[in-house]
């Protein structure tokens, strides 16, 4: 069932249609939040908060934007505010420069001299899809914040960058910068997994 | 630096694929990692593992709440939505 059916069953009263709707996103809601704010415990506080107004604010919501963004933007605006009385900013990400792919990975023309590692066992499906899915989760997981947002925010549920850029008071430009480097990550530890069934395989 | 592929080598390409895919390139940006990508396989198949994982990583799932939470909100729901008169 889609969102917008779940809403109109919640303002019938229907109280497990916004238990569906908690399950969607207070995982989301807790991470955006945790960007913003210091601690786990004050981002499962604004999560909440978020899920209270949400509630108040059903009525009003009037369908223009998606109710996705919607609650998405009234967490990030409580959050931002939070993490303004804790003068707190968030992190731009500092510490993560350089190449992306293992520089000896490349001979000193700059070729591939170590190439990546085919998906084959990943697309014809031999690695099963769940230890996939898992693998990929831990990577994101395992990314410092911002990182670990901006690619929940844009390659997990599918927004643009530009909406992460405002959900997260960052620029586009450092978005892309970011989100870069995090699909990079994803995709050395897909190869990793590869390479591991190779080595089961032969 | 190779014949074909001019000014771009496989250490830059891999690090503009992600913007490529994003359709957020410069134009001139994009037409030489188009170049390059027409004639280096290696790069290819670099892209489409990249894309494969955005793919992949668009079907993970929300992690499961705790009872505890589920309750909490249900408390939430019944005061905000349905003792309201």
């Amino acid at each position: 069932m889609d969102d917008a059916a779940l809403i109109e069953r919640m303002l019938a009263g229907d109280e497990r249609a916004f238990v569906e709707i908690v399950r969607r996103y207070d995982d989301v809601l807790v991470r955006l939040a945790r960007t913003h704010v210091g601690s786990e415990a004050t981002a499962r506080d604004v999560a909440q908060e978020t899920w209270v107004a949400v509630l108040r604010g059903l009525d009003r919501f009037e369908g223009r934007s998606s109710f996705k963004t919607w609650l998405l933007r009234i967490c990030a605006n409580r959050a931002k505010s939070v993490g303004a009385r804790e003068h707190r900013s968030v992190p731009v990400d500092p510490t993560e420069t350089g190449p992306t792919v293992a520089s000896s990975r490349f001979d000193e023309s700059g070729m591939w001299r170590d190439p990546p590692v085919p998906f084959t066992e990943l697309v014809e499906g031999r690695i099963a899809s769940a230890d996939v899915v898992s693998e990929i989760r831990r990577t994101i997981d395992g990314l410092h914040d911002p990182a670990r947002t901006v690619v929940t925010l844009r390659d997990v549920e599918g927004l643009s960058t530009g909406e992460v850029a405002e959900l997260l008071g960052l620029t586009e430009a450092n978005v892309r910068v970011i989100l870069h480097r995090g699909r990079a990550r994803v995709r050395a530890a897909l190869e990793a997994m590869t390479e591991g069934g190779r080595r089961w395989d032969s | 630096m190779g014949l074909l592929t001019a000014d771009i080598e496989c250490r830059q390409a891999v690090e503009l694929v992600s913007d490529y895919l994003d359709g957020a390139l410069p134009r001139r940006q994009r037409r030489r990692l188009e170049r390059h990508l027409a004639h280096c396989d290696h790069c290819s198949a670099y892209l489409e593992q990249l894309r494969v994982s955005i793919e992949l990583t668009g079907t993970v799932e929300p992690e499961a709440l705790d009872d505890d939470t589920v309750e909490g909100l249900v408390d939430l729901f019944r005061r905000y939505r349905t003792d309201e008169p």
